[in-house]
């Protein structure tokens, strides 16, 4: 059992008062708030630790350089990986899947193909665009179902010994569809091509095993994990990352430089040009911390509960239409009211002290496919209470009342 | 004919009676709702505001050296600002409304009162009406 509010007082941010009233954050989906632990580990790296990473003799560059590596390490159990240098640190889920973009850019020829899915979000969608024009692959795209779902016989028909990569979302941020990527991945290795998951929206919500899950790369972001801005993860297997060209140059991702010829550092610094966000790598060991103290597995009981009880109640709101009904759902609900738009729907609640999304959650080829321009979107995390998911219905059957 | 500066005044009264932001925003949404519809040939991909986070669609023709504008929004609190503006602005002469000094809109607390982006859409939407007034202004 959680004690959530041993939980909540690890949050400053949520004894804010918005607009007069508690803050009622359910927009975790687009970035969670950060406990205490996180917000002390990255103050006291200017205060106590600061100095360059992987450069100097001296104490503090030395200290500096331990305690970022202490988070690669750290990922590395988190995430099961079998080597730490399989963990290449980006700014976020987005640098991670251009880095791998930016390589296959240069690898893939004319008649090459990579999937992708309807459901994703734009930055799992737009890289691939670009390194298919510039390389002249083709795009293909796995259909999504009307329940939020991907039609995995479409994915079948579209798989063929032309396809170079699949990339996929683990969870939609726009429906919460947890997708069935074991299968994903099992099927697309059958025909010899790689896989990218995108795992931004599931990192701290399903239980990650690399080696057991296979996939050739995987993506995520502190900041939707409790830890800071600016910092992702880019997870690749170790002959997958050694494929792939240097994505930025610089200093730190090389061995040797001359004008003759300049050779490549190792992984994991081959992807890490520059001084990276140092103070944010080494508050996130602290937000891995903060999740595996509570259990990966409770967190998710715990988030399901809440959803199970927010659909529940959500849906006793006449004309209210939940976008995304697969089985294997995460913690967002994506919906709309009839009649209103879901914008003068989020407008109204914020003045109630509840954030909430609306717009097209930067995937708008899920709005085209159910035609609506958008809708309003409720995402879930630990801190989150029954006593939160009453606040925020409430406040959405006020702003029904005042528009209706 | 009121001046632009007139009925400015009589918004920033009109705003000051009220005591809390629900009557704010439910005299918006009233507004929005009382808006005048624009004409169905002019509701066009061409005509959409880029900016605003809701789609808004603005006519504009000028009539008698005057500049009329229609305008429409799939968000209902988005219309009610936008026949605010439209008070303001439609009916008067293209240099009055492109030199006109619209700081009533944070005086009412709209802008404020609207989150980043929306604000965003406000600022493109003024400017487009603007943009309108400086195309008609010869």
């Amino acid at each position: 059992m959680l004690d959530i509010n041993k939980i909540r007082a690890q949050f400053p941010i949520l004894n804010l008062k918005v607009n007069g009233k508690e803050l009622v954050y359910f927009d975790n989906g687009a970035t969670t708030q950060k406990p205490q632990a996180v917000i002390d580990a990255e103050a006291n790296y200017y205060a106590n630790e600061n100095a360059n990473v992987h450069r100097g003799v001296h104490f503090l560059s030395g200290l500096a350089t331990d305690k970022f590596e202490e988070t690669r390490n750290t990922i590395q159990s988190f995430i099961s990986a079998k080597h730490n240098h399989e963990i290449i640190f980006t700014k976020g889920t987005t640098d991670s899947i251009n880095l791998v973009a930016n390589g296959f850019r240069t690898l893939l020829n004319k008649g090459d193909e990579i999937i992708i899915s309807e459901m994703e979000h734009h930055s799992n969608i737009v890289p691939w665009q670009m390194c298919c024009e510039q390389s002249g692959a083709t795009l293909k795209v796995i259909p999504l179902l009307n329940n939020g779902g991907l039609d995995m016989n479409e994915f079948e028909n579209l798989l063929s010994e032309n396809t170079k990569l699949v990339a996929v979302t683990h969870i939609s941020n726009a429906l919460g569809t947890i997708n069935d990527i074991e299968t994903i991945i099992a099927k697309s290795h059958s025909f010899g091509a790689k896989v990218m998951i995108d795992g931004a929206q599931a990192a701290s919500h399903i239980t990650l095993d690399m080696q057991k899950l296979d996939a050739d790369f995987y993506c995520f972001s502190a900041h939707k994990m409790f830890g800071p801005t600016g910092v992702g993860v880019l997870y690749g297997k170790e002959d997958s990352l050694n494929a792939l060209p240097p994505y930025q140059g610089g200093g730190e991702m090389i061995k040797e430089v001359s004008f003759k010829k300049t050779t490549y550092a190792c992984l994991p610094h081959k992807f890490e040009a520059g001084t990276p966000n140092i103070a944010g790598v080494i508050a996130f060991k602290a937000a891995i911390d903060f999740i595996t103290n509570l259990g990966v597995e409770t967190i998710a009981r715990y988030e399901d509960e809440l959803l199970q009880y927010a659909t529940t109640e959500i849906l006793k709101i006449e004309g209210v239409k939940i976008y995304g009904t697969a089985k294997n759902k995460s913690g967002i609900i994506s919906f709309n009211i009839e009649g209103l738009h879901p914008y003068d729907i989020g407008m109204i609640v914020d003045k109630m002290g509840v954030a909430i999304r609306t717009g097209h959650h930067c995937t708008q080829p899920i709005m085209q496919k159910f035609n609506i321009p958008g809708t309003a979107r409720i995402s879930i995390a630990v801190y989150n209470t029954k006593a939160e998911v009453d606040v925020c219905i409430n406040a959405i059957k006020k702003a029904k009342q005042m528009l209706s | 004919m009121e001046t632009l500066k007139d009925i400015q005044t009589e918004i920033v009264e009109e705003f000051e009676m009220f005591d809390d932001w629900m009557q704010k925003y439910e005299y918006l949404i009233d507004l929005g709702k009382e808006l005048a519809p624009i004409e169905e040939q002019y509701k066009i991909e061409d005509n959409l505001i880029i900016g605003c986070q809701s789609r808004v669609w603005l006519h504009a023709e000028k009539q008698d050296g005057q500049i009329i504008y229609t305008a429409d929004s799939d968000a209902i609190m988005t219309k009610g600002i936008i026949a605010i503006l439209i008070r303001v602005l439609s009916g008067q002469k293209a240099a009055d409304i492109i030199h006109a000094d619209l700081s009533f809109i944070d005086t009412i607390g709209l802008k404020e009162q609207l989150s980043a982006t929306r604000a965003n859409g406000l600022v493109s939407m003024i400017k487009k009406m603007k943009l309108y007034a400086l195309a008609y202004q010869n």
